[in-house]
């Protein structure tokens, strides 16, 4: 297969470069140029966007003896990932910008780009599983699906940030690094070939945010507006810069002048976007077990209408709603979260999610909400709002 | 004996017994269209170039090592001279083309104004090479230099009309006009000696960068009427890393390198003797074999152009059609409309096809060539250029295989533009 290696510098893409082309394929590796500004990405460890790392990938490509280019794709990642970004932090709701860039810019711009220049595949250095089976079809005949699964290395699992692309676009993707248990193994993988970013420190910041300082990057593309935090009774209780800046569960940085009543600490409990307000409460009003998803999408063969035989007790089969539409899952909706139980129910572009084990804390609306079973990614959708089910 | 055919161009003789070691240079695989970016070695000046690194001497030292790789150096200054219509005191090597213009520009801006300091202007070619452009906005952030970008026409051809407006106006206040004799990217030949007329009755210098054109067409370096002239060894069959700059004995010309003093104290530095004499040889036989050369690189670059076009319909060839004479004849230049240059270049790559984009890269981004926009051409169809350039070892099976290739990589590409939506704005 002709293979197009997305290669940010780091040591997990360039390994997973060099297992496309161990596997035969015929690989080129591109670096996605995403900042206009490049000399104000940061330098250093940051294992993508700066010159430092399109340096280390053009150096891993040298090695592998593959092509190297550079896409410029920083217009579309302004457009879209950043642009977003803002837009969400405005309208009050808590962004997830790896989300929407696999969304927008990894498995959209350069995957389309790259099959319209004839690669049938793009590999990343995700941690994540693709899994092609043959299911019983409608039709009594048998057809393929493609699944997303965990990796196996739970601390590095990425299936949560890419469910988002759906199981259209992940058709064309690759996954090398799947099956690996660790990213010492990686490393150790890195190391036999010789290849100089095996040591390189994994990333963790937003890429285009410089030093982590979300909120000084917010400031400066937002500007300064001053508004009022208040508490559960509406009762002023501190100032801000910027309701955008703050998001639900948010503890720290709210400067509030004088401690509560109870004196119990005070979490953001709402962002109000139309007021500029940020109303604080006790942390129990942060506990929710009913959750509202938007734009929603399902992998092939999950839902019962999508063809596949009602079965679920096997392994990718669909899943068996109940006669109101619900069935069991686990939710996950933060990127470093564990998935917890729940019903849920898929209601065409949109999902309901209630929890049947412990409450969550802190469900901020914008963030990712994917639904597994078991290892498996059964859809995904961006939490459109929270709440608590007022007891039975 | 009367002699019928022509003498063969050294490039394409193999070695014989009497070249060292048996070092043949080497195209590189495939269709090479990028000879304007690097072009092999010519086999005389590998054996020249080996012969003088495997002897031990600096050329400043007064003992009998030193004195032979003086002799070598100078024999080369006298070949690189003579080639160039020069004397061989007015030949200083450099490390190359980007060296000989910072020389150029910053060294005659600093001599002319310490002559008189209202000469603050320096007027260059919108067209020139970054290595002429960089410095001289070096010298406007850091010197308190006024750069005055010449304007040029729809096929990158200096309007010497607004060079003689902005003489006429401003003469007092030039240091010195700086205009290529052949563009890198488009190949228009520009006309220098209309730039020394016009300069002349001001007794303003004028420098040309004349790394593209040695080898493709005749350069005459004391004919041309120029004060200074650059040069490049590796664009004409000699090794990377040397070049020179011609400058005239009276030009007042600082030093960018201090050190040593060596080159008139215009150029410090040991002199690379090796490199140098490599440089020699490969001057001289490009221009001695420069008639039947440029005439065999003209035929075979206007079939490429012709059958670029019939292969793409699409392609618009920028720079002077072919049959105007004032474009170098190595050269063709051409954009498609809705794709990408990387898009075309990896095709092309991957076809076994190595061409470029013409124009210089930010961290590896290609951006619109400054060229191209100094020609008017829109920043959408700037962005889908492609640079073929031929030399002494191209053939007509290099363009048959870009011309086999060229269909299907243009479609491809242009579909990619679609989806990328930044090549578009000049297609519709």
């Amino acid at each position: 297969m002709r293979v197009l290696a997305a290669m940010s510098g780091g040591v997990d893409s360039a390994v997973a470069a060099a297992l496309a082309v161990e596997a035969g394929h015929d690989v080129v590796g591109v670096h996605m140029a995403l900042s206009r500004n490049r000399d104000q990405f940061r330098s250093g460890s940051r294992g993508c966007c700066s010159i430092e790392d399109a340096g280390d990938a053009r150096r891993a490509a040298d090695m592998l003896g593959i092509p190297y280019y550079v896409w410029d794709l920083s217009e579309r990642f302004e457009d879209t990932v950043v642009a977003d970004f803002l837009s969400e932090y405005e309208a009050g709701r808590t962004p997830n910008p790896c989300v929407r860039c696999n969304e927008h810019i990894k498995f959209e711009a350069l995957l389309d780009k790259a099959t319209a220049l004839g690669f049938d595949a793009v590999a990343t250095g995700h941690y994540a599983q693709i899994v092609t089976r043959e299911i019983p079809g409608a039709d009594g005949g048998a057809r393929t699906v493609r699944e997303l699964h965990r990796s196996p290395n739970d601390a590095k699992d990425q299936s949560y940030v890419l469910a988002v692309a759906g199981p259209e676009r992940l058709a064309r993707a690759m996954f090398p690094l799947g099956g690996f248990a660790s990213k010492d193994e990686v490393r150790a993988e890195a190391e036999r070939r010789g290849l100089s970013v095996s040591a390189k420190p994994d990333s963790y910041d937003i890429c285009f945010v410089a030093d982590g300082d979300t909120r000084g990057f917010l400031r400066d593309r937002l500007g300064s507006r001053p508004g009022e935090v208040v508490d559960v009774d509406g009762e002023v209780v501190g100032e801000h810069d910027g309701a955008y800046a703050f998001t639900v569960g948010q503890r720290r940085g709210l400067a509030l002048g004088r401690p509560a009543a109870d004196g119990r600490a005070r979490y953001v409990v709402d962002v109000q976007p139309s007021t500029n307000t940020v109303v604080v409460g006790p942390a129990e009003l942060l506990s929710v077990d009913r959750i509202a998803g938007e734009k929603s999408l399902w992998f092939d063969g999950v839902l019962p209408d999508s063809g596949a035989a009602a079965d679920g007790a096997v392994p990718g089969g669909a899943v068996v709603p109940d006669a109101d539409g619900w069935f069991d899952a686990e939710v996950q909706v933060r990127a470093h979260g564990a998935p917890v139980p729940a019903r849920v129910r898929a209601d065409g572009a949109s999902l309901e999610v209630a929890l049947t084990g412990t409450p969550l804390r802190g469900v901020a609306p914008g963030q990712s909400l994917v639904v597994y079973r078991g290892t498996r990614v059964l859809g995904q959708a961006t939490v459109a709002r929270s709440w608590r089910a007022p007891a039975a | 004996m009367i002699v019928t055919t022509p003498p063969p161009d050294p490039a394409r003789t193999p070695l014989t017994a009497s070249g060292a070691h048996g070092e043949q240079p080497r195209e590189p695989e495939g269709a090479y269209l990028d000879h304007a970016a690097t072009t092999p070695m010519s086999a005389a000046a590998l054996a020249a170039y080996v012969a003088e690194a495997q002897r031990t001497g600096n050329a400043s030292s007064l003992h009998s090592a030193g004195r032979t790789s003086r002799r070598a150096v100078e024999e080369a200054r006298e070949t690189v001279a003579g080639s160039l219509g020069a004397r061989p005191s007015e030949v200083i090597f450099t490390s190359g083309g980007t060296e000989a213009d910072n020389l150029a520009i910053k060294g005659i801006f600093w001599g002319r104004r310490a002559q008189d300091t209202r000469r603050t202007r320096v007027l260059v070619s919108a067209v020139e090479h970054h290595a002429v452009l960089d410095p001289a906005f070096w010298l406007a952030g850091h010197a308190g230099a006024e750069i005055v970008l010449l304007p040029v026409d729809v096929e990158g051809r200096l309007d010497l009309d607004a060079l003689r407006a902005e003489l006429a106006a401003h003469a007092a206040e030039t240091a010195l006009i700086s205009v290529m004799w052949a563009n890198n990217e488009v190949g228009t030949v520009q006309p220098v000696r209309d730039v020394v007329r016009a300069a002349r009755p001001y007794g303003i210098p004028v420098h040309t960068d004349a790394v593209q054109a040695v080898g493709q067409t005749e350069v005459d370096f004391a004919e041309s009427g120029v004060d200074a002239m650059t040069v490049s060894a590796h664009k004409l069959g000699g090794p990377v890393g040397v070049g020179a700059l011609l400058a005239r004995r009276d030009l007042a010309l600082d030093a960018v390198l201090h050190g040593g003093g060596q080159e008139r104290g215009v150029r410090s530095g040991t002199l690379d003797a090796a490199s140098i004499a490599a440089f020699g040889v490969a001057t001289r036989h490009a221009v001695d074999c420069l008639p039947q050369r440029a005439a065999r690189l003209r035929a075979l670059r206007d079939d490429l152009v012709a059958r670029v076009r019939d292969a793409a319909p699409s392609a618009v060839l920028r720079g002077p059609e072919p049959a105007a004479g004032d474009r170098l004849p190595g050269n063709a230049h051409f954009t498609f409309p809705g794709a990408e240059g990387d898009s075309l270049l990896y095709l092309l790559d991957s076809a076994g096809v190595q061409a470029s984009t013409g124009s210089a890269c930010q961290a590896g981004v290609p951006q619109p060539s400054h060229v191209l926009l100094a020609m008017g051409v829109p920043e959408a169809e700037a962005r889908g250029a492609l640079r073929f350039t031929l030399g002494a070892t191209s053939t007509e099976s290099d363009v048959d295989r870009l011309v086999a290739a060229l269909p299907q990589v243009v479609a491809r590409a242009q579909a990619a533009g679609l989806v990328s939506g930044r090549a578009m704005g000049g297609a519709s």
